[in-house]
């Protein structure tokens, strides 16, 4: 059977790696050929690279990175971040990611997920979706990359899951916003939710704080794969440490 | 030298990365007469079966790649399913070349696509790269006895790798499968 995915999740701007506080005080911490390169070497399943360069110029200057993170990896990765047309997707595809993932594009224009379906197959198309519980309902957020941007939409995650799924999204990343940066553990009780609607692969993304979330995550809401950013850039542990806390009862790849 | 048949899938830094990592020399082209020189020829693994039959047929693919008797033809992914007689993706005819059909993972309970890395176990020519290699894939081939060198399972069993004649089929990503992904191109590319 398939084993559980562990995702890095990288930030890049201007073609570095970057970290920051609450959308904010970026700070380079590596370049993403080198970063990559490690994470790759430490049995990470695949990584994720979410550009938040702002300027919208889409050169192939500005893919450059990606076309370079193909040369130095064996590894699938795929790229979010500004891929609100065919184009951009082709692109960057073409300097050689497997996947894309969208988000507020999405959720502007659904119709976007069915085209790069229809153009690049299933396979290569993620919707990344963040999610709100208000205190009743699990709302889907936009725009998120900055504080002041963010907003509530009129869709609920469970109906937006459904869409972007029959639209042909290969894969579900659902970040939990209730639980981002806090890291005390993933949002089980959402995940198991939308675990119950979602038959195309589901990522948890957010809450990530030490090796025992991942089991539980696995455990209790069956999802595919665990992305987490803060915990491996800071070394708190490494993927094969995590995966070898987790191969006494889950199926990983060491 | 290794002959990349371009048939029109966005992702093929990929490959041209991996051969050129293990060493090997490689020309891409939408022209058959470009490969003249070359023992091997790589059917990659971006697409739809559908899109890529019409490809293949639009750029006067089809019949060299029908004709060829000699030259090894490795399919990945969709190149692998695509060899077949046919695939319930689109309800497309496929070429034929290697007999069976290529079917949709239906199990409800499975996730679909079945994607990640999943236990590849190979019979004794290979059994030195039985391991976990990196899949993308909402269709697949029976296991048989016949053509089956490597099966994974999903469900049920399935074919991973494949050999008939000179053709062969491999159905999870080398190119992407890590280090023992790159062992396993090396090696089959040296046969």
């Amino acid at each position: 059977m398939l084993t559980k995915r562990i995702i890095p999740c990288l930030d890049v701007r201007d073609g570095m790696v970057v970290k920051g506080i609450q959308f904010k005080n970026h700070r380079v911490i590596g370049n993403p050929i080198d970063l990559a390169s490690q994470y790759s070497s430490d049995n990470a399943d695949e990584l994720v690279f979410y550009d938040i360069t702002a300027s919208a110029d889409n050169t192939t200057v500005k893919y450059k990175w990606i076309n370079d993170i193909a040369a130095a990896i064996n590894i699938p990765f795929c790229v979010a971040g500004g891929i609100n047309n065919i184009h951009i997707a082709e692109n960057i595809l073409a300097s050689g990611a497997d996947k894309i993932s969208i988000n507020t594009p999405a959720i502007e224009n659904a119709n976007l997920i069915t085209e790069l379906a229809k153009r690049f197959g299933s396979q290569c198309v993620v919707v990344g979706i963040d999610s709100f519980f208000n205190g009743s309902n699990y709302q889907v957020y936009a725009k998120t990359g900055k504080e002041e941007s963010a907003y509530q939409t009129n869709l609920t995650t469970h109906a937006w899951v459904k869409e972007a799924q029959e639209r042909g999204a290969g894969e579900i990343v659902l970040n939990c916003m209730n639980q981002d940066g806090v890291k005390k553990g993933y949002d089980i009780d959402q995940l198991s939710s939308i675990r119950e609607i979602c038959n195309v692969p589901l990522i948890a993304s957010g809450g990530a704080g030490c090796m025992d979330d991942f089991l539980q995550v696995f455990n209790k809401s069956n999802v595919d794969g665990a992305l987490a950013a803060s915990v491996f850039h800071n070394k708190e542990f490494t993927v094969m440490e995590l995966k070898k806390y987790l191969i006494k009862s889950i199926r990983v790849r060491i | 030298m290794i002959g990349i048949v371009d048939t029109g899938g966005a992702n093929l830094q990929s490959i041209k990365y991996s051969l050129s990592r293990i060493g090997e020399e490689y020309k891409l082209s939408t022209q058959w007469s470009d490969f003249d020189d070359c023992e091997k020829l790589l059917l990659p693994g971006v697409g739809a079966a559908k899109n890529v039959m019409e490809n293949l047929k639009e750029r006067d693919l089809l019949q060299p790649l029908l004709a060829e008797s000699t030259k090894s033809i490795i399919g990945i992914c969709v190149g692998m399913q695509i060899l077949f007689n046919y695939s319930e993706e689109e309800d497309t005819e496929c070429l034929g070349l290697i007999p069976g059909e290529v079917k949709k993972f239906k199990d409800s309970s499975l996730t679909v696509p079945h994607m990640g890395w999943n236990q590849v176990s190979m019979n004794k020519e290979f059994d030195d790269y039985s391991g976990y290699y990196y899949f993308a894939n909402s269709y697949y081939v029976e296991s048989t006895e016949d053509i089956t060198i490597g099966h994974s399972a999903y469900g049920n069993k399935f074919s991973a790798f494949v050999r008939y004649k000179n053709y062969y089929g491999i159905q999870f990503h080398p190119e992407k499968s890590s280090v023992l992904g790159m062992e396993f191109l090396k090696n089959l590319l040296r046969l």
